[in-house]
């Protein structure tokens, strides 16, 4: 078998600018995606039946239908209707960035959601109690101990999940983005070399994972030295 | 006039009464050890007085100020007023057995914490505040360690200098030495003995009778949720009265 290492060249700069698109993609969702994942986490240990089952709701059907299908709904779905093209929210909506943002976005804050859940519920008893029989009221013990405490400890978990949406932002290229694999997809139609197309496109998917996971790795050094064994 | 008053306190969990009317009123430098076996309820007891339990009768008043309670729908007592509480709590100090601190914080931005956030002390003065406490109970050179890098008898002083960084009027232990080795209570109990004798009022439930009889000025002895004797500490432990202190202590003094 040969590899035309040729048209690989030829198409980096195509790469190059699909790997901005992707990065352009993750930043985004995971940003907005992390925002809303706090306080639907916070609502997932609320002890208010209809504040928790909110949010379950929401992390269950997020969680229990594919991506692929979020994706298609938000931007096929919505333009079947005549409002939603009628509606100031039009010229986003048709937007495929816009759309892949937000469906990318809304997947990873139910999943985030529920790390953080569980993070704050693995919280310590002890800790909390403390935190009580020094007075603080119950928005400063979530602000100063619970909420620092839990992010930190969800950070491993996290950093899978970052891992997870990359490789799920490959998803964009269906709705016609040209991503990295986008790129890749657009090499094969021209040259017909699926191989040396895909293969480049999982060269770059590698590197940007190594990448997150050393920033991870770094993460938690700074972060979460508290749980690493005693140096000194 | 009484820092500390608690009268007639009931507690139950389910059917079963753990206290069953007890009483207790310290005054500014009284020190008073709380003992009993496991089960008496003397642990409960102590965490009534902040509310870490909740009554089911009784009034915890702290200097002459009664804390509002109310009654839940299960028949416990809760916080009238929750700010009145808050603001009692940062007065009345405890020390946990199991230590408690903040496991992502230092041992220097634990004891900073409540004095910041819940006081509003300014960051520098309470940054010097905490140096001036940790060096008082000895583990000045461990301010920049986690408590899980530190041993147990670090952590319960770095536990005792966050509650003094408060200023409390009432300091509450809770059994603190009952979860250290036995060649780390000595360090702990020794900086209790440097508090009670600067004058702080200390409640303290405790299984050590070497620090009832030295340190504190009254003993309280509960058993079966009911105080079964108390008095000058000194006088209790060598002539209990009662049957059951009698037992009590021929058990724990071997």
């Amino acid at each position: 078998m040969i590899f035309d290492y040729n048209v690989v060249w030829d198409a980096l700069p195509m790469y190059i600018d699909g790997l901005l698109t992707t990065l352009k993609l993750l930043a985004i969702s995971l940003f907005f995606g992390l925002l809303a994942a706090i306080p639907l986490g916070l609502m997932r240990v609320s002890k208010q039946p209809v504040v928790n089952l909110t949010a379950w709701l929401y992390t269950y059907v997020i969680r229990g239908t594919p991506m692929l299908v979020q994706l298609f709904l938000i931007y096929y779905g919505l333009a079947q209707f005549e409002a939603v093209r009628q509606s100031v929210f039009w010229p986003l909506l048709s937007s495929a960035t816009f759309c892949a943002c937000l469906a990318f976005a809304i997947n990873t804050s139910a999943y985030t959601a529920e790390i953080i859940a569980g993070s704050l519920k693995a919280t310590p008893h002890g800790e909390i109690e403390a935190a009580k029989a020094m007075g603080m009221s119950r928005m400063k013990m979530y602000r100063r101990i619970l909420l620092p405490s839990a992010l930190r400890r969800a950070l491993p978990q996290y950093s899978n999940e970052v891992i997870m949406m990359l490789q799920t932002t490959s998803l964009a290229s269906i709705v016609t983005l040209i991503d990295i694999t986008g790129a890749a997809r657009t090499v094969n139609a021209q040259y017909y070399l699926p191989f040396e197309a895909y293969i480049t496109a999982g060269v770059f998917y590698l590197c940007l994972t190594f990448i997150l996971v050393r920033l991870f790795k770094m993460a938690e050094r700074r972060w979460l030295g508290y749980l690493a064994p005693r140096k000194h | 006039m009484y820092k500390l008053e608690v009268q007639d306190l009931h507690k139950r969990y389910g059917s079963h009464e753990v206290l069953k009317g007890v009483s207790l009123a310290a005054k500014a430098g009284d020190v008073i050890s709380i003992i009993g076996s496991s089960g008496s309820g003397k642990s409960t007891f102590l965490r009534c007085i902040n509310l870490l339990e909740q009554p089911h009768a009784g009034k915890i008043l702290l200097n002459n100020e009664e804390l509002k309670l109310v009654a839940g729908k299960d028949g416990a007592l809760k916080a009238g007023d929750p700010r009145q509480l808050q603001r009692m709590r940062s007065r009345l100090a405890m020390v946990f057995q199991h230590f408690n601190l903040w496991s992502h914080m230092t041992a220097l931005e634990n004891i900073i914490e409540a004095p910041v956030h819940v006081l509003g002390m300014n960051r520098k003065e309470a940054l010097e505040k905490a140096e001036h406490y940790l060096a008082k109970v000895g583990v000045a050179h461990r301010k920049d360690a986690f408590p899980g890098h530190m041993s147990g008898g670090e952590q319960q002083r770095v536990a005792i200098a966050r509650a003094l960084a408060m200023e409390p009027e009432v300091m509450l232990f809770d059994e603190p030495t009952s979860a250290l080795d036995p060649e780390l209570v000595g360090d702990v109990l020794k900086v209790m003995q440097a508090l009670a004798q600067e004058g702080r009022t200390m409640v303290v439930v405790t299984h050590e009778m070497g620090f009832a009889r030295e340190v504190s000025n009254q003993l309280v002895f509960l058993h079966k949720g009911l105080v079964e004797e108390t008095g000058c500490p000194r006088d209790v432990l060598a002539n209990p009265r009662s049957e059951r202190l009698k037992q009590f202590l021929s058990g724990s003094l071997k």
